[in-house]
């Protein structure tokens, strides 16, 4: 086991290329970009609004790793149960979640995906898949296995989904989890974001590996380790592993390895805090940039109007801005949501 | 009287193994994961052959992962499953405080009441037998300190079955908490009529004029065996079990009280930040100084852990003589 590393997947001067699309159809390639670009839309919406002070609470933001919730969500349903972490934007939106819902949920608004009980930290959105997320580190993990368990009980072909990140293998949760997951042969994907900082400190000053992959050898559990910022990759490796776990194979692990651009929370690149983070490396890892190399690779097909992106853009922006102004015009929750909201039993 | 109405006979764990049994039979969302389950090593007499019955894939025996299949269970009760999670002893059971406290907890609060985590969580209490203190802990006081958890200790063997069922049909998380010192206790139980914890409050067990004795758990038989001593001494003792810790409801207590104007709390916890504490501040807060005969009086273990040596764990677990003892010198009985 002592060989797995991530070697050039973890050199920023690396895989600055277009990506390889080899013959996939146009408009499933324009499906990601668009999705991708939604994604970091509503993210650097997010920054800019919490460095103004119009969000009052903390948001973790994933700029730069947009492939990979966009990889693994091309395989997902409805039924599917999907459980996040901090920094779970992506997962969340990936899906389809709904743009003015996430900012009302940020700003602690009624109409929000938490009805304004969660904030950033803690999104829901089950009718989409999206069973919820949290921020203590792995603590959907073993949820993510149960969700797994319930579908194998009851005969289901659904999978369940557990994205963390390279800091939550050291938790032995995660363990745990990954030994349950196996022996008892559940359909759970564990998506593993490794973008090599826990907080400030890279992966190098906690693991003596920089695989997590090393782990899902350890409980033989099958692993794919790909390029996190080729949506191409993912979705590929995404679609091997849920397609066995739907097919009763048992648990698969995806190492995708990817880098956020801001730091670990809010709008700075906290290169000052950051152990081992250097405006060369962060500048570096901008030219692996998910959504450039897929952009550049379709313009190379010529299978695409590069008109298009701008196109796209405008649309965007467009609807971002009209969820923003309806999430701040939306109502707060009323105060008996403080108490109401604690028991499920006994409402009349 | 036909079978299917007449009383049976049960002991308190072959109570929670009648539960169990219903559940597994009557909902096909139930299972029950955790260690020992195929073990009466265990569990006592509490799940005897139920995996032979409803099968090894519903009655899950497991890896020593307390956390891991602590949060497997929320994970799939989130899915609409009804599990029941099994300690064996609580004190194991600290590993798997995050999926306990910080997701299950939590959830329906954090998600907007849009979701509930339907968990239930048997742990139970196994000390004595000069087990020490990694083996004896009865931490009631510190899950009833969580808003969003519901916290039962059955006292009785009725209670042992139909808790355990109105605990699981809940959809809120439930530490349902059980103590091997009452599996001998009997009773006839009429067949199951299911209840809604929700609307489960301390009960009066035993009525009175002169004392209230509040207790939880095991402390409701001290409790029980304090009013048949005191009874011979003329003196007429209320027993008031507790049942449900958490959301608590004081006023059957508080009644009780105004009625008796003296309050024992017998807890098999300890005493700083304990359900001895938050009973008689409930109670000190909602009646007048003047309806008091004597200062509130409660009887807890000592705050120390749980000792080994048989000399030290004699005096550590209050019994009937030190009871008797205490409260009649407290209120001059």
């Amino acid at each position: 086991m002592d060989d797995i590393h991530l070697g050039a997947l973890a050199d920023p001067a690396r895989f600055h290329d277009p990506i390889d699309i080899g013959s996939r159809d146009t408009a499933e390639l324009v499906g990601y970009l668009q999705a991708m670009l939604r994604i970091r839309k509503v993210e650097q919406k997010l920054a800019v609004m919490r460095r103004d002070g119009s969000i009052g609470g903390p948001v973790h933001l994933g700029v730069g790793q947009e492939a990979v919730a966009v990889g693994v969500s091309a395989h997902l349903r409805k039924s599917d149960r999907v459980f996040g972490a901090h920094r779970s934007h992506s997962h969340l939106l990936a899906l389809g979640s709904s743009i003015r819902g996430l900012f009302a949920e940020v700003l602690g608004k009624d109409t929000g995906l938490s009805r304004g009980m969660g904030g950033s930290m803690h999104l829901w959105d089950q009718p989409n898949g999206f069973f919820g997320s949290v921020p203590i580190v792995s603590g959907t993990v073993p949820l993510a296995v149960g969700a797994g368990l319930a579908a194998k009980l009851r005969r289901e072909t659904d999978v369940a989904v557990a994205y963390f990140g390279d800091g939550a293998v050291e938790e032995g949760s995660v363990h745990e989890s990954l030994n349950l997951a196996s022996v008892m042969k559940l359909p759970v994907i564990f998506v593993v974001e490794n973008n090599l900082f826990s907080s400030h400190m890279h992966i190098s000053l906690r693991q003596p590996s920089d695989a997590v992959s090393r782990f899902a050898v350890a409980h033989s559990i099958p692993h794919e380790l790909i390029d996190g910022n080729d949506v191409v990759a993912v979705a590929a490796a995404a679609g091997r592993l849920i397609d066995s776990a739907r097919s009763g194979g048992g648990p698969g692990l995806l190492e995708a390895v990817t880098f956020r651009w801001y730091g670990h929370v809010d709008w700075r690149e906290d290169i000052d805090v950051g152990v081992n983070r250097t405006t060369s490396d962060l500048e570096s890892w901008r030219k692996r940039d998910p959504l450039a190399r897929l952009r550049q690779a379709l313009e190379k097909s010529r299978a695409w109007d590069p008109d298009n992106y701008s196109r796209i853009n405008a649309t965007l922006d467009a609807e971002i801005d009209t969820a923003w102004q309806q999430a701040e015009a939306d109502p707060y929750p009323e105060h008996s949501a403080l108490l109401d909201r604690v028991y499920g039993a006994g409402k009349s | 009287m036909t079978a299917a109405t007449a009383n049976q006979r049960y002991n308190y764990g072959t109570a929670i193994r009648a539960a169990f049994e219903y559940l597994l039979g009557n909902y096909a969302d139930t299972f029950v994961i955790g260690q020992g389950l195929w073990s009466p090593w265990y569990v006592g007499n509490t799940m005897t052959d139920l995996d032979k019955k409803f099968g090894k894939e519903r009655v899950i025996d497991t890896p020593v992962s307390e956390l891991g299949c602590t949060g497997a269970a929320v994970g799939a009760s989130l899915c609409g499953m009804r599990p029941i999670v099994v300690h064996p002893r609580i004190d194991f059971m600290l590993f798997a405080m995050d999926p306990i406290v910080n997701q299950a907890a939590k959830w329906s609060h954090m998600v907007g009441g849009q979701a509930h985590p339907g968990v239930t969580v048997r742990a139970i209490i196994n000390r004595g037998g000069e087990q020490g203190a990694q083996h004896s802990q009865a931490l009631h006081s510190w899950f009833a300190h969580i808003p969003g958890l519901r916290v039962v200790m059955p006292a009785t063997v009725a209670d042992a079955r139909d808790l355990l069922i109105a605990s699981v049909l809940c959809c809120d998380p439930v530490i349902f908490m059980d103590d091997r010192w009452l599996y001998s206790q009997e009773a006839d139980l009429p067949p199951v009529v299911e209840l809604d914890l929700a609307s489960q409050r301390p009960q009066v067990l035993a009525l009175g004029s002169d004392l209230t004795i509040a207790a939880a758990g095991y402390s409701v038989k001290l409790a029980m065996d304090l009013r048949d001593a005191l009874s011979q001494r003329g003196v007429s003792a209320e027993v008031v079990d507790i049942r449900v810790l958490n959301p608590f409801d004081a006023m059957p207590i508080v009644n009780s009280v105004s009625r008796t104007g003296r309050l024992l709390v017998i807890d098999g916890g300890w005493r700083t930040c304990g359900l001895s504490a938050e009973i008689i501040a409930a109670v000190s807060e909602r009646l007048p100084v003047s309806a008091l005969r004597a200062p509130p009086l409660r009887i807890t273990l000592p705050d120390a852990p749980a000792p080994t040596s048989r000399v030290l764990e004699k005096i550590y677990y209050p019994d009937l003589k030190t009871i008797l003892a205490t409260s009649s010198s407290h209120f001059g009985f």
